[in-house]
């Protein structure tokens, strides 16, 4: 479980942009979540309830925007969703492919009060 | 009265700018240094002291042990004669870059050229946590099967050194390599492979042979 040490990091950057705009309360924190990044939303929800406890960001609502897989053949061009079985390209059947989305890991935006 | 500001920042960003600094020290000290991750079982600990015995005193190394808890792997590392500590990561499943920051400075580095990192055995965590080494080298083993690129592809894309490990056990259990190696090369494409048994010591050398030339250029 790797999902505590990445909740403090999400809280370190909120509350870091919140100070520096002199905010009171953050309500809602936006991330970008790639599907090939691998996070348990629920494990850092419940993380995010017990440390953000006595700070501005306590009961700010995490926001998991996923953005599916996404891979792009260096042979024929064809943009496509990988399977969890085969990385190939379904159009050529090339394997020479480049992940184009999926590794998105980021706190996009925060909501403040 | 709710603003929205924009914030467009890593997560890990902290780890990130710790391992910095680890790399920082780690090149001051003039000691290159690698994170060796791999699934429990797979033979991080073995890989270890048969590297050291590969290398025949052709480098001087340091070892650095993580895992959950106990203190077995860094004992035999010790036994064989190399200045070795142990993180226990206390539950944590992967070494993150503070770890490691406090665990360095208890090596003699001016006496190491080599710092070999064990991270916990773990095919999913320990590729989103940089700590600071200049390579990171993933093991899969023969036993794991064929199918771990498409499993668990975050390590797979974040190593710079893949080594198949158990090929003895090739014709007693089913792995299809040109289906292991499809998976990685798409997600790693041209990656540096060195195919090894620990057991029977095959292959060990040209990894070792590689593995001086690496850290000579970067002396250089």
């Amino acid at each position: 479980m790797h999902e505590l040490a990445v909740t403090e990091s999400i809280l370190e950057i909120c509350l870091r942009h919140a100070e520096e705009a002199n905010a009171a309360k953050i309500t809602d924190i936006n991330l970008i979540i790639g599907q090939f990044s691998s996070i348990v939303d629920d494990s850092v929800q419940f993380y995010w309830d017990m440390i953000a406890d006595g700070t501005i960001a306590h009961g700010a609502v995490l926001h998991f925007n996923r953005i599916p897989g996404e891979m792009t053949c260096r042979t024929c061009g064809h943009v496509f969703q990988p399977t969890d079985r085969t990385f190939e390209c379904p159009s050529c059947g090339s394997i020479a492919v480049r992940i184009t989305k999926g590794e998105e890991f980021r706190v996009d935006s925060i909501d403040v009060e | 009265m709710t603003s929205r500001i924009p914030v467009v920042e890593k997560i890990l960003s902290a780890n990130d700018r710790m391992a910095d600094r680890n790399r920082l020290l780690l090149d001051q000290s003039g000691v290159y240094s690698i994170n060796i991750m791999a699934s429990p079982g797979a033979g991080k600990t073995s890989l270890i002291l048969k590297t050291l015995e590969s290398l025949d005193g052709r480098l001087k190394l340091g070892v650095v042990e993580g895992d959950l808890a106990t203190s077995i792997d860094a004992e035999k590392a010790a036994a064989a004669g190399l200045p070795a500590v142990q993180i226990n990561t206390g539950g944590e499943c992967h070494l993150d870059a503070a770890m490691l920051a406090d665990a360095l400075p208890t090596l003699p580095l001016e006496d190491i050229d080599l710092v070999l990192v064990e991270n916990v055995g773990n095919l999913v965590c320990p590729a989103n946590f940089q700590i600071g080494t200049h390579l990171n080298v993933l093991i899969a083993s023969i036993p794991e099967g064929d199918d771990k690129p498409y499993k668990y592809p975050g390590m797979y894309r974040g190593m710079q050194v893949l080594i198949i490990n158990k090929i003895d056990l090739l014709p007693y259990v089913p792995f299809n390599m040109e289906y292991f190696q499809r998976g990685v090369e798409v997600l790693n494409p041209g990656v540096v492979t060195f195919a090894v048994s620990s057991k029977t010591g095959e292959g060990m050398n040209a990894w070792t042979d590689w593995l001086v030339k690496q850290v000579e250029s970067q002396k250089q």
